[in-house]
């Protein structure tokens, strides 16, 4: 779905280098050497270590990692804060790396704005003027900055604090400032680095909240900077996780927790909560054998359970739409009876969920009956795949198959 | 012992060749010194000096009491200063030394006002460039530790005496603070609050005027004060090299053996100076 959005930043084999010999540290970096070895040998701080991005118009894309995993500097690249010492980045089709200085001043004033982890709030001004900041520095009217200003305090809901300073306000509502800055300036890009990791976690929470509010509504593009792994899969539409310099991993939530591309990322995931990320469609098993209700007798249906070695079976119509399973039992009573179809087995009352139904959604489903869980598709109702009991109960607690059935051994001791 | 280097000789040398190849400049800048010192003093001499202790208490109470002027609140909170500036200056008409005071605050005014246009602009350069800080440090160390008497010598070779001398003396040793208090505020903006001007495309100058110079005001003003400070205790030395006002009636006491004389200069000295370091730093507090 995301590959059809134009891309909006494009990283293209972006390194930097902090300390004087960069060039040298470069040439070390490009032959292999690791990045201890490079400092030992130069002085030189690997940063950034060729990193590449592809960032789509209105998306949020997290950039996730722990302090030094050089997320901060790489998203100094992207408006050049930090001058990457090798690479590109293209925000639309322009080089941002060969702009001059007053593109540059240009591209920061009208394209994109940034909100930062210390607020960055200038303290002798009232909260309106520093909203109006960003206007005032690319020389708008004091009339049309303070409309402006005034709208963006509105959608971060701070109206009536505008004649506060800051220092009168906490951190949440300071950084509300620090977004309504931003925002005033009607950017396309919006970089956020720790933008809520200074704050308590229920304001955090809120404003996490806030932030993806605003998004269904203004549609920005937004890069977003944390460490905090639970952050990045609740705002994030696609996560890169970088670690020293280098970028592990790009995907969405469910991508990293079910493929982690390394070590490093798995241990990094491990204690997430599942449970509501985790879908119906990585879980489902999707080829399965299907009775249609219509063409086939109590016969063929237990001829089919029994090659499959399953004693339920879902049943489609001619249009293979989902209607229901059948079980292997009342199967056999129709062919005792001498039925030609299986229409009075059909268990109808079963639970089905679509793709995107987390596990969490679908485990109060499943209790006190005994059908696995169908996942039908949204517009056709056809059959997707089903999840079984035991898939879920494995997902929810992250136990292994054979440690289950310890438990259940166990239980049954008892 | 014999001298093996003779620094005193070269210094000497220079100074020379600046007094001979320059004399057009240093005749102007005399000029210049001069008629200010005299234009400025010639205005606050015609004025009454009730008329002067009214507009200097008022000033006074407005830069205590700030918006609250017209409160009780803030009518209680510059009481204290308001009566110290009227008594203060009673005292200094009473005791017959109005006019030196008059000439002594003069010399203090032009000095900080010359040390400030060059201190201010210094300290803005040294905080923004390690290589200016690391060249003007030392130099500035220099003038500070330097007794302030030997920048009286070269002040009359170029000037002779006068006020003039004095005030290039009283400026020389008042700079330092202007200097150093500046950088130091400018240094101690968060780099936080720089970096978001920058992100949101400010220039250096936006930089500059937005934001560091309006978060360094305090420090800033806290470097004035030390400047008035330092130009009213040097502009005493500089009656040596025939600066008029208070310094010289002091003087004139030592070399009388005459003690009411230098004591009576003396507390007027202590006045002027409580008055303008609590006016200055009031409005620094703002």
């Amino acid at each position: 779905m995301s590959d059809k959005r134009k891309t909006k930043i494009h990283v293209e084999n972006l390194t930097l280098i902090f300390g004087k010999r960069k060039q040298e540290a470069l040439k070390l970096l490009q032959q292999g050497i690791s990045k201890d070895e490079i400092l030992k040998r130069t002085k030189c701080t690997v940063g950034v270590n060729n990193a590449n991005l592809e960032i789509k118009e209105g998306e949020i894309f997290v950039i996730m990692g722990l302090s030094g995993s050089g997320k901060s500097t790489l998203i100094r690249c992207l408006n050049r804060l930090n001058d990457p010492t090798s690479g590109k980045v293209f925000i639309d089709d322009f080089d941002i790396t060969r702009e001059s200085n007053k593109e540059l001043l240009e591209t920061r004033r009208t394209k994109m704005s940034m909100v930062f982890q210390k607020f960055g709030l200038l303290p002798h001004r009232t909260i309106l003027e520093n909203a109006a900041f960003g206007l005032e520095i690319r020389g708008e009217e004091k009339e049309s900055r303070e409309k402006r200003a005034i709208q963006a305090l509105e959608t971060v809901g701070l109206k009536g604090y505008e004649a506060q300073l800051p220092s009168e306000l906490s951190g949440g509502m300071q950084q509300r400032v620090g977004l309504a800055r931003a925002l005033a300036n009607d950017p396309e890009v919006l970089l956020m680095d720790e933008a809520f990791s200074a704050l308590d976690p229920l304001i955090k929470s809120d404003m996490q909240d806030e932030l993806l509010q605003i998004q269904n509504k203004l549609h920005k593009t937004i890069v977003f900077i944390t460490h905090d792994l639970d952050e990045a899969i609740k705002i994030g539409d696609r996560i890169a996780i970088m670690k020293d310099g280098v970028v592990e991993q790009i995907g969405t939530a469910e991508d990293i927790l079910t493929n982690p591309a390394s070590d490093y990322v798995e241990a990094f995931v491990e204690k997430v909560d599942r449970k509501s990320i985790i879908t119906a469609e990585t879980l489902m098993f999707k080829k399965n054998t299907v009775v249609e209700i219509n063409k086939e007798g109590p016969k063929g249906v237990l001829r089919k359970m029994r090659s499959v070695g399953l004693d339920i079976l879902p049943v489609e119509d001619d249009s293979k739409k989902f209607l229901g399973y059948v079980w292997v039992h009342d199967v056999l009573k129709l062919e005792k009876a001498k039925e030609t179809t299986i229409e009075k087995a059909l268990k109808t009352e079963v639970p089905s969920v679509y793709k995107n139904y987390t596990v969490e959604e679908m485990l109060p489903l499943i209790t006190g009956i005994r059908y696995p869980v169908a996942v039908v598709d949204e517009d056709s109702g056809r059959l997707l795949g089903i999840v079984s009991q035991t898939s879920l109960i494995i997902e929810a607690t992250r136990y292994e198959m054979d440690e289950v059935m310890e438990l259940k051994e166990k239980a049954n001791e008892i | 012992m014999e001298k093996l280097i003779d620094i005193g000789k070269y210094i000497e040398i220079g100074i020379n060749a600046l007094e001979e190849n320059f004399s057009g400049l240093w005749g102007a800048i005399d000029n210049l010194i001069s008629w200010t010192v005299d234009s400025i003093n010639s205005v606050f001499l015609i004025l009454p000096f009730y008329v002067i202790i009214a507009l200097i208490t008022i000033g006074a109470y407005y830069a205590k009491a700030g918006k609250k002027a017209f409160t009780k609140e803030g009518a209680s909170k510059a009481a204290g200063m308001t009566a110290f500036v009227i008594l203060g200056l009673l005292l200094v008409w009473a005791m017959g030394y109005w006019k030196e005071a008059i000439q002594t605050t003069t010399l203090v005014i032009v000095s900080t006002v010359i040390a400030l246009i060059f201190g201010i602009p210094l300290g803005i350069w040294s905080a923004r460039s390690n290589t200016a800080n690391a060249i003007i440090r030392p130099i500035l160390d220099l003038m500070q530790t330097m007794p302030a008497f030997v920048y009286l010598i070269p002040a009359i070779f170029f000037f002779s005496v006068g006020n003039t001398p004095g005030v290039i003396a009283t400026v020389i040793f008042s700079l330092p603070p202007a200097v150093r208090l500046t950088s130091l505020g400018i240094r101690n903006v968060p780099s936080d609050v720089i970096e978001a001007g920058y992100a949101f495309g400010a220039t250096e100058k936006q930089i500059l005027f937005k934001i560091q110079l309006p978060l360094a005001k305090t420090t800033i003003l806290a470097g004035i004060n030390q400047v008035i400070l330092l130009a009213l205790s040097m502009v005493v030395i500089a009656s040596m090299v025939g600066a008029k006002g208070l310094g010289s009636i002091v003087y004139q006491g030592i070399q009388q053996n005459n003690i009411a004389k230098g004591f009576e200069a003396g507390l007027g000295i202590v006045v002027l100076a409580i008055i303008l370091d609590r006016i200055t730093q009031s409005i620094a507090k703002k």
